[in-house]
């Protein structure tokens, strides 16, 4: 089905819907990245840019230089090795508890009566009006040792000394899943809501308990937009800077604040280059998952109809 | 059991295996179902009938466990399934758009049942192939619903349906989602199916066709409350309402007072047609009363020649002719103004040299023809 599609001729009009995204992505995203590339194959120099150009013409000869350094230093410096499995880790343990909060987030929110519905949905999409830094900002204020949280359990003698969360990876945890916990949300309350109820009560009319039908049911239906979530949060939690750098401690290791650091404080721009290109590519392996089993799914759904 | 044909009466044991005692059903300040009381047999088909937000979905949903009625109870096989969970009842639905699980293949949805239950898997396979031969679709086991035409869905639904052995089998609005050309015959199909396997069967329809065609026996229902039950001859033939003469078939309705009553006949002034109306059954009104008096279509003929008879005739002209395939649907307006229709059959009308539009005719019809309603 989709080489029938390839090989079709693109009418103009196919061609004038899909030509503006397309020339979008090209200028703010494939550019970007190729700019990118290019001087994370360079080398570090003083002046301005601060590094060499790739290709240079000389003596009649064109010689183009790849830098390597950059590279060689991600693989054997172990510092970097351990960054991109902690960033990795944390996008992880993210994602987990997205799913977990998230989940039954969206699934009592799109079994909600529709106008309770929206007023829940409003809520989810509240946080979104104010700017990510104030609400990290906020988030610093609750979690001080002489913060909000802390002052109030001391009060209700709970504890006698205040919970060191800030200035920790915990906290960090706990600002990358309030930040990216609506871009779970969201697809999977969109998958969930256009579920057929009707599917749920031939699976009770067929002996399954309410936990067996969702696990047999609701859950493999609803993958789709678990997965969807799922990606929305672990890709930008990777890559995210300003949660670590705002709530963790100066151990806290994250792919975002090494390359904060190799940019402005080393000025190293190459180097900052290939942390970014690795990174990318780290990425690209679950979209690439991600897509894959989205097309499946499509032909699933119709592809072999008629066949 | 192979005695049940489809429409036939019903003549199994007249126990009551499927008990509805005075169920009432209230959402919010929306009264759904008033009052409902009924017996199903053992091994009957029976339907519900009625238009849209007549209950008759509501009721079916509280035998399936979906609902708990507001009051009233409800048992099977003499235990009281009332505020049963749908998956502890042993009660199986076939649902109107036949909610197949699209994640699963043909074989995973008939065995789903099964595996709640924890038949042993050997076995499961066994009773899964079963039921899908039953309804012929062993051969689509390992496609899944979106691979399948409609009719192929209602088959798979129906077997997973019946795979684990129901005692009670509920159908919703069962072939509603097919196209109108294979209805009939998948009508009588399943019916043969049910049969076979012996099973009590309760079916929610608005299509009086499908009830007539299916079930032993019906109950006509309107807001709520069940109107007229019966075989579907008897509800055809001796509606105890307006309503249900015109819900269950298309009929002609007189209104007239009662002049004579005897055991035997009843004889109604009816100013409507030329002769008064006589009807060979006694009534349980008082002289003098205005009574409404059915006569179905098919009953009445239409002649050029003036009756014989002094009563059960009219005079009027032929205002609309239509060509029905295997009858004639003919539309009268008599003296009155009163527009009568009758169906003619193609054997009348070759004996009779078809009357045309604008002539003037008489109708008749016999003694047995018209019903007297209640109401």
């Amino acid at each position: 089905m989709s080489t029938s599609i390839k090989h079709a001729p693109l009418p103009w009009r196919r061609i004038l819907t899909i030509a503006p995204p397309f020339v979008w992505l090209v200028l703010f995203l494939l550019v970007p990245f190729l700019l990118v590339l290019k001087i994370s194959f360079a080398d570090l120099q003083f002046g301005v840019p601060p590094y060499t150009a790739l290709a240079e013409f000389k003596d009649e000869a064109l010689s183009l230089v790849l830098n390597l350094r950059g590279y060689a230093l991600l693989f054997t410096d172990s510092l970097y090795i351990a960054t991109y499995l902690e960033s990795v880790r944390m996008a992880v343990i993210t994602t987990i508890f997205c799913v977990l909060i998230g989940y039954p987030m969206a699934y009592y929110i799109a079994r909600s009566e529709p106008s309770v519905r929206n007023v829940l949905l409003i809520g989810v999409i509240l946080p979104f009006w104010t700017s990510l830094l104030l609400r990290v900002y906020a988030w610093i204020g609750i979690l001080r040792n002489d913060g909000i949280m802390n002052n109030l359990l001391m009060g209700l003698g709970l504890i006698d000394q205040p919970l060191e969360i800030y200035r920790t990876d915990l906290a960090v945890h706990i600002g990358l899943i309030y930040a990216y916990l609506p871009f779970f949300i969201l697809p999977l309350y969109a998958n969930l809501v256009k579920l057929d109820v009707r599917l749920l009560e031939a699976a009770y009319d067929l002996g399954a308990r309410p936990w067996r039908a969702f696990f047999s049911v609701t859950l493999p239906l609803s993958m789709p937009g678990v997965l969807a979530g799922a990606m929305l949060v672990f890709i930008p939690s990777v890559g995210e800077f300003v949660i670590p750098e705002m709530l963790g401690g100066a151990d806290t290791l994250m792919i975002g604040r090494v390359m904060w650091t190799e940019f402005f404080n080393n000025s190293d721009w190459p180097m900052a280059a290939a942390v970014t290109c690795v990174m990318v590519l780290l990425l690209l392996i679950p979209l690439v998952f991600f897509q894959y089993s989205q097309v499946r799914q499509l032909d699933a759904r119709g592809g072999r109809r008629n066949g | 059991m192979s005695e049940i044909r489809p429409g036939a009466p019903w003549s199994g044991s007249a126990d009551d295996f499927v008990r509805i005692d005075d169920v009432v059903k209230i959402f919010g300040d929306v009264v759904a179902v008033k009052s409902v009381s009924l017996n199903v047999g053992r091994g009957e088909i029976f339907a519900l009938l009625g238009s849209s937000g007549c209950g008759k979905s509501t009721l079916l949903r509280m035998l399936a466990g979906f609902e708990e009625p507001t009051s009233g109870r409800i048992f099977l096989d003499n235990e009281d399934i009332s505020s049963l969970p749908p998956y502890k009842r042993p009660v199986n639905m076939m649902f109107q758009s036949y909610a197949l699980f699209p994640h699963m293949t043909v074989e995973a949805n008939v065995a789903f049942g099964l595996k709640q239950e924890g038949v042993p898997r050997n076995e499961i396979h066994t009773r899964v192939y079963e039921a899908l031969d039953l309804v012929q679709m062993g051969a689509y086991a390992r496609r899944k619903p979106s691979q399948l035409s409609g009719g192929q869905q209602q088959r798979v639904a129906l077997a997973r349906s019946l795979v684990k052995r129901p005692k009670l089998l509920l159908l919703d609005e069962p072939m509603s989602a097919l196209d109108k050309q294979i209805r009939q015959n998948t009508q009588i199909e399943l019916v043969k199916i049910l049969d076979k396997v012996g099973v009590t069967c309760i079916m929610v329809t608005h299509d009086q066709e499908e009830a007539m065609t299916m079930a032993n026996r019906m109950a006509v229902m309107s807001e709520g409350r069940i109107i007229q039950c019966g075989t579907p001859q008897e509800v055809y033939d001796f509606p105890n309402s307006r309503f249900v003469a015109g819900f269950v078939g298309s009929t002609n309705l007189f209104t007239g007072t009662i002049t004579v009553d005897e055991p035997d006949h009843v004889q109604i002034e009816c100013d409507q047609l030329s002769r008064p109306l006589y009807v060979d059954h006694g009534v349980s009104e008082p002289l003098g009363m205005e009574v409404h008096v059915s006569i179905r279509p098919e009953r009445i003929r239409v002649h050029r020649e003036q009756p014989e008879g002094d009563v059960n005739w009219g005079h009027g002209v032929v205002s609309h002719m239509a060509w029905m395939g295997s009858y004639a649907r003919y539309q009268i307006r008599l003296d009155s103004g009163k527009l009568v229709e009758a169906s003619v059959s193609r054997l009348a009308m070759a004996q009779n040299d078809a009357p045309a539009v604008d002539e003037e005719v008489y109708i008749d019809w016999s003694d047995d023809s018209a019903t007297v309603l209640p109401s």
